[in-house]
């Protein structure tokens, strides 16, 4: 407990200034911003109650937030996607989810990959569309999620990619 | 009873998401509207700090640049003020009686901007401490940049003028006809302005300033050069498009103004 602890704080922490400080500055191509914090949310131990996610997951959106002056967006977009977590676990990872077997980095890149993407793009679905809250900048919204999302997707299977193999 | 808890706890993760999340939705919808953002705001101690902690390394790499704005500054006031002893200022009544000039300018530094969503807010480093309060207006040495919104005791929130809740009173320069600064969201270099009427004789190039009805901003604070301009069918207004002489994504200091009359102008208002 007091080992998951720890390491869920520090992730926290190392997410929120890398993402407020760095992140946020790269503004590629004048709009794309990857958003490397969902990696929290994926990563919250599997077998973490529900509710313990959805917590977690406001108040790593909320933090967001209060760095970057946008409401309640991230907040938003956070706790939806921790809500809907299991249900993705189940449908990537299929029965072995159930029995609570699965380690994150020793699943099949495929279903990682699965798990991952569709999180990531329906997070940046509602981030985006909360942000621009105007539906005749529709064609923005997309462009931002397809964009942001291809970029995060990227940055998190890189990053997972490099504590896999300090772990080892 | 029974039923109603029993519900409750079944219903808890469904109950607890939803509560949250129509929470972030209401924050979401504050955020949209203008002067009402109050609850979450990075102008507070925490973010504030870690912000300006950040921006004291990141400084050194554009002082250059800072240094370059400064003498350009410093140029055109030396312009200026040699151009003013040239006159005779001898029939220049000085109003001794009252104690305040107009306005009053605070300097305070730029540690978070951003530029790239449609409603953009920086954070300054000045706060209550140092007599900010909302509604000074915000301005570099070459422009507008925007008006405070919000304030903590070291740090105020300013909404940018790269922001779709903005709308500032502007004119052409050299006829007197005034509109309405606002911003599209494409382009943080282009602002547009609307409602210039279609009698104005605009032409690219005209620069547009401040244009000091406002309690804001004094007059003749520089905004940018009309870079194109259309007029639709059966419309009486321009919609003109104008490049800032401002970078916005490269702030660095600027002057916050407060203006002196201010509360008074209001009151006489407020007692029609």
């Amino acid at each position: 407990m007091n080992k998951f602890l720890v390491s869920n704080i520090t992730r926290f922490v190392i997410l929120v200034l890398v993402q407020v400080l760095i992140l946020n500055n790269i503004n590629f191509l004048g709009f794309v911003n990857p958003y490397l914090y969902v990696l929290f949310i994926l990563l919250l131990p599997l077998n973490l109650t529900h509710y313990k996610v959805i917590f977690f997951s406001f108040l790593m959106g909320l933090t967001i937030d209060l760095f970057e002056d946008s409401g309640g967006i991230n907040a938003a977009a956070s706790v939806l996607i921790g809500f809907l977590r299991p249900s993705f676990l189940r449908f990537s990872f299929g029965i072995s989810y159930e029995h609570q077997t699965v380690k994150f980095h020793q699943t099949p890149f495929a279903q990682r990959f699965t798990y991952i993407s569709l999180l990531v793009v329906i997070h940046h679905l509602v981030l985006f569309s909360l942000e621009i809250f105007n539906l005749s900048y529709i064609i923005l919204i997309l462009k931002k999620t397809l964009f942001s999302s291809i970029f995060t997707i990227l940055l998190i299977l890189i990053v997972s990619g490099i504590f896999q193999q300090n772990k080892r | 009873m029974q039923q109603i808890v029993n519900f409750l706890i079944k219903y808890k993760n469904t109950l607890l998401f939803l509560f949250l999340f129509l929470l972030s939705v209401f924050f979401t919808i504050q955020s949209h509207s203008y002067h009402k953002s109050k609850f979450i705001s990075s102008a507070n101690f925490l973010t504030g700090g870690i912000y300006s902690w950040v921006n004291n390394i990141d400084m050194y790499f554009n002082l250059k640049e800072y240094n370059e704005r400064l003498v350009d500054e410093n140029k055109f006031l030396r312009e200026n003020l040699a151009a003013l002893s040239e006159k005779e200022l001898d029939s220049v009544f000085l109003d001794t009686i009252s104690y305040d000039a107009p306005y009053k300018f605070i300097t305070a530094k730029v540690i978070a901007n951003r530029y790239s969503r449609l409603d953009n807010f920086l954070l300054v480093n000045k706060g209550e401490n140092d007599s900010v309060a909302t509604d000074f207006g915000v301005i570099t040495s070459r422009g507008i940049v925007g008006i405070v919104d919000e304030t903590s005791n070291n740090y105020s929130r300013v909404i940018s003028i790269l922001n779709t809740n903005s709308a500032i009173n502007v004119k052409l320069k050299k006829t007197n006809h005034f509109g309405t600064l606002k911003w599209n969201g494409k382009d943080p270099n282009i602002v547009q302005v609307e409602e210039i009427p279609r009698l104005a004789p605009v032409k690219k190039g005209d620069t547009i300033h401040t244009e000091g009805r406002s309690l804001i901003f004094p007059k003749g604070i520089p905004v940018g050069v009309v870079e194109n301009y259309q007029l639709k069918n059966n419309q009486n207004y321009y919609d003109i498009n104008v490049r800032l002489f401002n970078d916005m994504t490269n702030i660095g200091y600027v002057y916050l103004i407060k203006n002196n009359n201010q509360e008074e102008i209001k009151s006489l208002e407020s007692n029609e």
